[in-house]
Parts: structure tokens; sequence; C-alpha cells
């Protein structure tokens, strides 16, 4: 009955979207103003049937209407309500709901707050989210209709994946990987609404779309991190980074986002870019639909492919639309595109983000060559090949480092041409931080050149980013006699933006030395041990107190208990554990993590006996992880900070940066973002 | 517009989706089982649902996989829980109903389930006309490398491991791997009728599965 019921919502959903991207086009064609008022309800309107069959997919998730194929396929009587819940999001046909859900919710946000804005970029950016409706759409009642009827209906079902049941995480790193990765919509609707509406030709459109990629890649950030957390705290290998194809698919719509949060700036402010910033702002959102196909699809190999279906070739198609609609857009649009400003000078901020964009784009492409190959190499040689980490690594270091390079360099530099006496007033102060980082790491015992670079990077970049703050918070004490802290806040909130991206920039310096410190210093050791045995990895003791086993509804565990040993004292104890899922072969591990601001003792059971006479316990000590997770929280809340429009009333502008104008936030309209 | 260009552009498009179309005929997870062309790991374990005349068992028995030596054996691993295992269940019963007169044996083999909803789930499903066993404590599931379930693992006269299959079996599979492994027999162990098998052409080595099985 539900099934029923939401299915039938779908169908209209699917038809809705149709007319309604037919009506708004012709609309827009014969200057029919009522006519794109109709386009803009079927947004409205798909939305709420969306969500009716979301909500009828939770109902029957949560009262187990095992006739309902999704849940048939995910749910199980045992399984705690909250991972049924989130089981939403657990398998493909869920997913690709909860994905069209989430893209009426952006289209409806997007067009309701710009419906007012005259010209016809918002018209045809809500006609291409319908065409993007339409896609899913196509899905959800075709290939990937979780609404089947499932007859005899089962009695019970196999529950969702383990590794997804298994940790908190798993409720929280989907929905921000969709509202990141659903989000590169709403951008990509603006590029094509520019382009049609001739508004291309304006750096106004990158004003007003700006905010919305802002968000998204916000969401996204949030997202990467959350997954790195949750393959960290679940997978057991004690690592949070592989490579992996599913990893690398979230990662390269955030480098080509990334690019172009920097050079809309400089389109902005000097009228250069255009076509550039078009490509990015195109590329991205073909690179989520990309990473969607190659995750979704089964088209290539990968631990974390919960979720693959027959629906790739409906992918396929509909990349192939995007991909050539795209590039005959951009391409035959490019004479208009041509730039009306020019660099001044070699030592000046556009210059920093010209190569911050190459850099970010090498590394894009560099990702996706390392994530294609295996296809490449089967198609042409014929062989099964896998790309690992050492390919990787080796390309993307020299990258990374020169990034974090750039970042301390660019937010000194002023914009136009900088003097001479600037230059070095500006650049040579943060060495002495580079070089105490640099000595720091070497007498850790760093050899690595990379790993010794990034560390003084980071803290020249560091260095760098707070004396930015430190000068506008100086100028503002003197100037007006402002406390430190009232100073603070009003230097932020005069130019969210670029204070936003200076927050974002120093949760990006706490995430790279968060890694630089764990993959540099890393040690590890694994141990059988009798309780009462203990084993010590560089300075720290843990002691095997127990072997115990418990019997949970949806679970048989396993686990031991290892007291940490400090001074004699047990400091703390870890429950690393091994969970048996009833429909799994293999058990699923579940290491446990002690964290201190120091960095972490990652303890993992790798084995036990039945008797529980013995067990084999690895601990891996990493130093600063979480100062990864940490970072990550500073670079949204920097999202946060440059997503905030511009307050009306401006308060008494007498910074020392007065010299460079202040940046005009994206459209201050009421209730935006 | 400038449509010179943008149809160039668009050319590059070309190669990208090739290759991804391509890549469709491939399945990146068929890395080749070690399994196939080995002994078939043996077992004891106890019937616990009787299957129909002519191929029942009593409930209770254990079956012992060397004592099948010298006929065909499919083993099926299946759950109640599993979803798919209701999607071949008619078909393997079905044809093994079929094939009740020749020297092959059906066996299904319960993996990490309970006995009694089992039982209910082939009452639930119309019965099963082969025998089930129950793998209690998995031990033959872990010795078969079982992935998931539902798998099905063809053994020859000769107790190896001719050919498994991952997922739903189907009849096509089911009637070519059956038919040319039942022709590869001794002369003797041959029921009646089978000696003109329709497998004809088939000359399966012991080492590899059959040529275009899946």
């Amino acid at each position: 009955m539900t099934g029923l019921l939401a299915h039938d919502a779908l169908m209209v959903s699917l038809m809705l979207v149709l007319v309604g991207a037919i009506i708004g086009t012709l609309g827009i064609r014969g200057q029919r103003p009522d006519w794109v008022q109709i386009a803009f309800g079927t947004v409205y309107a798909n939305f709420v049937l969306v969500t009716v069959a979301t909500l009828a997919m939770v109902y029957a998730l949560v009262t187990h209407d095992f006739s309902v194929s999704y849940v048939a396929q995910v749910g199980s009587r045992e399984t705690p309500m909250f991972y049924t819940v989130i089981s939403l999001w657990g398998a493909l046909e869920g997913s690709i709901l909860f994905w069209a859900w989430v893209l009426g919710l952006y289209s409806t946000a997007v067009v309701w707050i710009n419906r007012k804005r005259p010209g016809n970029l918002v018209p045809w950016a809500s006609v291409t989210l319908l065409v993007v409706a339409l896609f899913f759409a196509i899905l959800l009642v075709g290939p990937a209709n979780p609404f089947h009827a499932v007859f005899p209906v089962p009695a019970d079902g196999p529950g969702p994946n383990p590794l997804l049941q298994n940790h908190i995480l798993m409720a929280i790193h989907p929905p921000l990987l969709y509202l990141g990765y659903v989000g590169m919509a709403v951008p990509f609707a603006f590029a094509v609404g520019a382009i049609f509406s001739g508004e291309v030709v304006s750096d106004d459109w990158i004003k007003i779309t700006r905010p919305y990629l802002l968000v998204s890649w916000g969401f996204l950030s949030a997202a990467i991190i959350a997954g790195m957390w949750w393959s960290y705290e679940v997978l057991g290998w004690g690592g949070y980074w592989a490579w992996d194809p599913v990893e690398n698919a979230s990662f390269l719509p955030w480098l080509t986002a990334t690019a172009f949060l920097h050079s809309a700036i400089v389109q902005e402010r000097r009228g250069m870019l255009r076509l550039w910033n078009l490509n990015l702002m195109v590329g991205t959102f073909v690179l989520t639909i990309l990473g969607t196909f190659l995750t979704r699809s089964g088209i290539l190999s990968s631990v974390h492919a919960f979720t693959t279906g027959p629906i790739g070739y409906y992918f396929l198609a509909f990349i192939a639309i995007v991909l050539v609609s795209a590039l005959i857009m951009v391409a035959g649009n490019s004479d208009r595109l041509r730039t009306t400003g020019h660099f001044d000078s070699p030592s000046s901020r556009e210059t920093v983000f010209l190569l911050n964009n190459l850099f970010l784009t090498a590394f894009m492409f560099t990702v996706l060559v390392g994530t294609l190959y295996p296809l490449v190499a089967e198609a042409i040689r014929g062989v099964k090949v896998s790309v690992g980490q050492p390919f990787f690594n080796k390309m993307t270091l020299p990258l990374i480092v020169s990034l974090l390079f750039l970042m301390g360099v660019g937010p000194a530099l002023p914009w136009g041409s900088a003097s001479k006496a600037d230059v070095k007033n500006k650049l040579v102060p943060p060495l002495g931080a580079a070089v105490l980082m640099a000595v720091i790491a070497l007498v850790a015992g760093a050899r690595n050149v990379y790993s010794v670079l990034a560390f003084a990077f980071v803290g020249y970049a560091a260095f760098a980013n707070i004396r930015e703050y430190w000068i506008g918070i100086r100028a503002r004490h003197t100037a007006h006699g402002e406390n430190w802290a009232i100073a603070l806040v009003r230097l932020v909130r005069g130019n969210h933006r670029r204070y936003g991206g200076y927050v974002a920039h120093l949760g990006v310096l706490l995430v790279a030395l968060g890694i630089a410190a764990s993959e540099t210093f890393r040690t590890e050791r694994e141990a059988t041990l009798a309780p009462g045995q203990t084993l010590t990895v560089s300075g720290h003791t843990a002691r095997l107190k127990e072997v115990w086993g418990r019997q949970e509804a949806q679970r048989a565990v396993i686990g031991a208990t290892m007291e940490v040993i400090e001074n004699g004292k047990v400091v703390a104890t870890a429950d690393p554990r091994m969970n048996f899922y009833p429909t799994q072969s293999a058990p699923v591990p579940t290491p446990q993590v002690i964290s201190s601001i120091s960095g972490d003792l990652y303890f993992n059971l790798m084995a036990f006996d039945q008797n529980g006479s013995h067990a084999t316990v690895k601990l891996i000590v990493q130093p600063l992880v979480p100062w990864i997770w940490f970072g990550g929280g500073v670079v949204v809340l920097g999202a946060i900070i440059g997503v905030f429009p511009k307050r009306k009333r401006r308060t008494v502008a007498a910074t020392a940066r007065q010299a460079v104008p202040a940046v005009v936030l994206p459209v201050p309209r009421e209730g935006e973002a | 517009m400038n449509w010179k260009r943008a149809a160039i552009a668009s050319l590059a498009a070309v190669p990208v989706i090739a290759l991804f179309a391509w890549g469709f005929t491939k399945d990146p997870n068929n890395i080749p089982s070690p399994l196939p062309g080995r002994q078939a790991p043996d077992f004891s374990l106890p019937v616990f649902a009787s299957g129909e005349a002519p191929m029942a068992l009593p409930v209770g028995d254990t079956v012992h996989l060397a004592k099948l030596r010298g006929e065909v054996v499919v083993l099926n691993f299946w759950a109640s829980w599993c979803l798919s295992c209701r999607d071949e269940h008619r078909t393997l019963s079905q044809f093994a109903k079929r094939y009740a007169d020749k020297p092959v044996h059906f066996l299904g083999v319960l993996y990490n389930d309970r006995t009694p909803p089992a039982v209910d789930w082939i009452r639930e499903m119309g019965g099963q006309e082969y025998p089930s066993v129950n793998d209690r404590d998995a031990h033959t599931a872990i010795n078969y490398g079982l992935y998931g379930v539902p798998e099905t693992y063809f053994i020859d006269g000769n107790g190896r491991v001719a050919f498994k299959q991952t997922g739903p079996v189907n009849d096509e599979v089911l009637t070519r791997v059956v038919d040319s492994l039942i022709a590869a027999l001794p002369a003797g162990a041959k029921g009646a009728g089978v000696a003109d098998s329709a497998a004809a052409g088939l000359t399966p080595s012991p080492k590899q599965a059959p040529k275009g099985a899946p």
C-alpha cells in the first residue's frame, strides 16, 4: 500500500518535471512570464511529491514492510531503529531516492529565493534543474525503483550492510556527501542559465553563484572529512585515505570547486578567467555525475562499493548527454568570453590564484587518470591492474606541498602589483615559523623531503594567515580603541568572504599538519597476549585485561579489554571488538581509538582464542590524527562565515587594509543562502 | 554560437564515453576463484529438510560428500533471510525434479540460519525437491570460501569443483554445466538415457569451467 502510493507519487513527479522543463523552455522562448511561473511551480510540486515518496520509504522501513523491495533488501527486524531509518541511504535504490529529495530541496530553495530576479538567468537555471531531476525521476520509476512489490512477503530481511550499521558516522557522512554533491547542480544550472540568457558576458552571475557553490563546498568538505573519519574508525587498518575510487570520486569535484572559489574572485575583481571559470563550474558538475557513475555503476572495483546495480547504462547515457552538451555550450560560446583585464605583475595575488588553479587542476587530472587507469589498461592491454597508493602519493605530494606554500604566499600579496619592499616585508617574517617547523620535524625523526617541506610550509602559511588577522585587529584596536575580541568580530564582519577564506585556510593547514604528522611518525606493533601481558609501542604500554563475548540482538560481539598504563597506573581502557553478523561470512572488525590532543592510540583486535586464553591485538600510535577532524570543522566554519550575506549597515571602514577596496559580497538579497 | 568549435569540442567526449561503454562489458569483481579445478572440501552435515521423493533423505541423517564421489553434485548455499535465494529457488527445485533420474545429486546447504525459519521458508516457497543440510558452525562455508548467499558449486565425478556460480543460478547455466559434467562421467556411472546427453561436443576438463559459462 505504502509502496503503491509512493510509486504513484514518483510517476507523477516524473511527468511533472518533464512538463515543467518543456513549459519553462517554451515560456522563456515565447516571453511568457506566466509559463515561467508554472515551471517554477513544478519545481515546488516535485519537491512535495519526492518528499512524500521519501517519507513513505522511511515509514516502510520503520514498520518493517517487507512487501517493499528495498525494505526486503536492507531491512531486518533485529536492526536497531536508528540504523533502520538511516538504511534509507544504505543501498542503491534508497540513496537515489534520497538524492532526488536533496535535489528537490536545493531546487526549491534556489528558485524561491531568486524567483523575482529579472532576466532569464533564473528561469533557465530552473529548467536545467528540472532536467537533472528528470533523470533521477526516470531512474526511480525504472531501474532503481525501490518500491517493487515482493511476493510472497518475506518474514524478515538481512538487514543493512554490517559495515554501515557499525558506526554512528554512517548517519552523518552520506547525507553530507549528497548535500555537497547534489548542491553542485545549482552552480551548474546557473552556468547553463548564464549561457542561454546571455548573462555570461557579464560577471554578475558569478556573484550569484558563488554562495551556492560555497554551501555545497562546505558540505562536501565536511563529507570528505567525515568519510575519512568513518573509514578510520570502522575499517580497522588505521588509515583514513586509500585513494580508493569512491574516495577519489568525492575528492575530484572538491578540487575543481576549490579552484573556482579562488578564480571567481579574480573574475569579479579583474574581469579575467571568464572562460576558465565557466569550465570549472561545468566541470565540477560533470565530475559529480562521473563520480556517481563510477561508484554506483559497478564499473570499477572498490572496497566501498556497497551499492551497485543495473542502472549503469542510464548513468552512461546521462553522462554522455551532460558531457556533450557541456562541451558544446562552453566551446560554442568561448568567443564571447574574452578577458577584459590583464595581469600587472608576477608578484601579485592574482598570480598566486592562477598558480593555485593550475595546481588544483593538475591535482584533479592526476587523481582522475589514476582512478580511470585500470579501465584504460584493461581496454588497451587486456590486463587487470590496480593503481595503488604509491602512484597517487608520488604524483600528488609535490602538488600538495606547492599548494601549502601558495596558501602562505597568496594572502600576503596585494592585488595588482606589489613593491619590492612590500613583498619583502610580507614574505620574510613567516620564514621563521617555517624554519622552526622544519627543525621540529627533523628532530622528531622525519627524513622524507616532502614531509619536512609540508611541516615547513604549514608553519609558513599558518604564520602568514594569523598575521593577516593580527594586522587587521591591531589596526582596529589602535584606530577605534576597540578591545581585541570586538576588533576580531568586527574585522570578520566587515569582510566575511575574505576572513571566512582565511579561517578555511587555517582549517586546511590543521588537516595538513595532522596528515603529515600521522603519516610521518606512525608506529605500530601486533602481539598475541595472554591476560596480564603487555604490549609497548613507542613509549605507550597497554595490557590485556580480558577477552570477552556477548550476544546482542542483531550480532555476536567478541572483545578484548586493553588497559593503557602510564607510570604503573591504568589511565584509560579500550575495547577493540569483532562483530559477527549472521548475514556475513566474515566478522566486522571494530577498532577502538583513544584520542588525545597529541594523537591517537588505535587498538584493533586481530584474532582471539575461543576460550579467552589469549588475543592478538594491534596497537598503532598515530600523532595528531584528531587535528584532522578538528581542522575539518574549522574548514566548515570558514565556509559558514564566508557564506553569510554582508550586513546592510556598514561599520566605519578604517582598517589598515583599506588600500584594498572591500570586496562586494555576492548579492546580499535577504534570506539568501 | 560557434558551431564548428562546439562540434570539435564535443568529439572529445567520444573516447571517454566509448571507454565507459566498453567497461560495462567487464566485471571488475570477476577475479577468478582458485577453487574450480581443485578437490571440493569434504563435509559431513546433518539433513534438516528431507526433500521430496525420489531425492528425499531422512531428517537427521548425515550426508558425507566423499560418499557421493562418482556422480555429479550440485551444492547450493542458501538462507531464509536471503532475498536472491527466493529468486532462484523455483528454478533449482524444478531443475532437480527434471534430473531426478540422472547421476546428479542436489543438496541445499543452510548458511548462518536457524532451522525453524528455514523449514518455514521451504514450506512458504512451496516445498523443495532436494534435501537440505545444516552447516551450523559455518565450517563448510569457510572451507568453500563462501562470499555470500546464494552461491552454487558444481562438483564433478572426480570430486573436483568444476564451476562456481556466485548469485542466483538460472536454467541455462544449470543445463549447460550439469549436462557437460554428466557427459564427462565414466560410462559405467551414467544412468540410462544419459549416454546421448545433449552436451555432445562439450568435453570439459576437470581443471576449468565449461566454455561459455559466465
